[in-house]
């Protein structure tokens, strides 16, 4: 497989929280605002690009029976350097972002590819792979965060974009908001998929439309 | 058996690393931070204070509260003569943890101004208790001068913000209950710098 296509599958075809649906802790409870989103985003890229790195290249010399918790030891290291970092020079974002910050080393994105892809790949391949996976999931956190800013504040990035006689929709900077933006956008992007693969004739990522019909749980329970 | 002192070596060796590696970044990052926090107190400390010349970091009393905790007290002076006066205050009915705010007042306990330094209301509802238009709410008020020291809803003087009485109320009671301590322990704060009449003399005369 190509660079380019490790860099890219992260924002669309392998999207982690819209394809892959990863990491819903930080994406539901931090997107309250845009720059909240593009902050815990940059701050999981960081994470996932440095632990991808460094797991690929003792992936010979980490045993198999160990690797889990090496995993977890690398990743929690960076995400203490980040805190760290974070709190002496950026100390707004960190102020708002605070709590979340060591929940990234908990987040199943950065262990999901150290155990899928870095420890399986050369470092090359491994970089890409984080820097897609981390910018997808920024991007995907900037957009919740710009669409629940929107409605529940009237701002996007701070900017007034609704003027003032807008009545915030303050349903959506609360945890509901989360669920409604989330779902609307996973259904919205399967649409899209769905359509971009019919127009090109090739079968869509999401595969076959579901019908409860069929469903195995159905045959089970009911 | 040989296997199990294998990966123990290896997991020890990683462990190692990342512990030297923390102790590290963590030494780097030591002063920015104690910096950053002290730079962001400061700066509260200053919005809340009439103008002033003197050097608060020096000016700083210590008084213990009746709960026994020790309060920093900032004193800001123009002339030699205290001006005002910051402290802060810790609410424990916030919706979610405790509220931190700096309370600043002037000699005769009339608010100069309040600033939120550490709170976890909900963003876009509580949160918005760090607002200028909640916060100027308490400016020239003192004890003396208001009737119902209580959110409107409860029928006192200041307006809460909808759908945010819980962190409304929160700050407003931990407001009066600084302005009582500063009440009680105006002598140990003020002291024998300036008594309270000359003060006010003092002030108007500036003005």
């Amino acid at each position: 497989m190509s660079a380019g296509k490790e860099l890219l599958k992260g924002f669309w075809s392998q999207n982690p929280v819209f394809r892959l649906v990863l990491g819903m802790c930080p994406t539901l409870a931090v997107t309250t605002t845009a720059v909240n989103g593009l902050g815990m985003g940059l701050a999981t890229t960081f994470v996932l690009l440095s632990s991808n790195v460094v797991i690929s290249m003792m992936r010979s010399f980490i045993p198999k029976k160990i690797r889990i918790p090496a995993f977890i030891v690398a990743i929690a290291t960076f995400v203490t350097i980040v805190d760290l970092v974070m709190n002496g020079y950026f100390h707004a974002l960190h102020k708002s972002l605070g709590l979340f910050i060591p929940l990234i080393v908990v987040n199943c994105i950065i262990l999901g590819r150290a155990e899928a892809f870095a420890s399986k790949n050369s470092v090359w391949l491994s970089v890409m792979d984080g820097l897609g996976m981390g910018l997808g999931f920024a991007v995907s956190l900037t957009i919740i965060g710009a669409i629940r800013e929107l409605f529940g504040n009237g701002t996007i990035f701070n900017i007034l974009v609704f003027g003032d006689s807008y009545h915030p929709l303050l349903l959506m900077i609360m945890p509901p908001g989360a669920f409604i933006v989330l779902g609307i956008l996973l259904g919205l992007m399967n649409r899209i998929e769905i359509k971009i693969a019919e127009k090109s004739g090739r079968e869509p990522i999401i595969g076959k439309i579901h019908d409860c019909s069929e469903c195995v749980l159905r045959k089970k329970w009911f | 058996m040989k296997e199990i002192f294998r990966l123990t070596l290896i997991l020890t060796v990683i462990t190692a690393v990342s512990a030297g590696v923390l102790a590290f970044v963590n030494q780097k990052t030591e002063q920015p931070v104690k910096k950053a926090l002290s730079e962001q107190k400061m700066k509260a400390v200053r919005n809340v204070l009439p103008s002033f010349d003197n050097e608060l970091i020096k000016d700083r009393v210590f008084v213990p509260d009746t709960t026994g905790d020790t309060i920093e007290v900032f004193r800001g002076k123009k002339g030699g003569k205290i001006n005002g006066v910051a402290f802060s205050v810790v609410s424990h009915d916030g919706y979610s943890g405790d509220i931190e705010f700096l309370v600043g007042v002037d000699p005769d306990g009339v608010i100069q101004g309040i600033e939120i330094l550490k709170h976890a209301e909900t963003p876009g509802l509580g949160a918005r208790i760090q607002s200028d238009e909640f916060r100027s709410l308490f400016k020239n008020h003192s004890i003396d001068n208001t009737g119902v020291w209580k959110v409107k809803k409860d029928g006192g003087v200041f307006k809460e913000i909808t759908g945010a009485t819980i962190s409304s109320r929160a700050v407003t009671g931990a407001t009066l209950k600084g302005l009582k301590f500063f009440s009680s322990h105006i002598d140990e704060i003020i002291g024998g710098e300036n008594s309270g009449s000359e003060s006010k003399r003092g002030n108007e005369e500036k003005k």
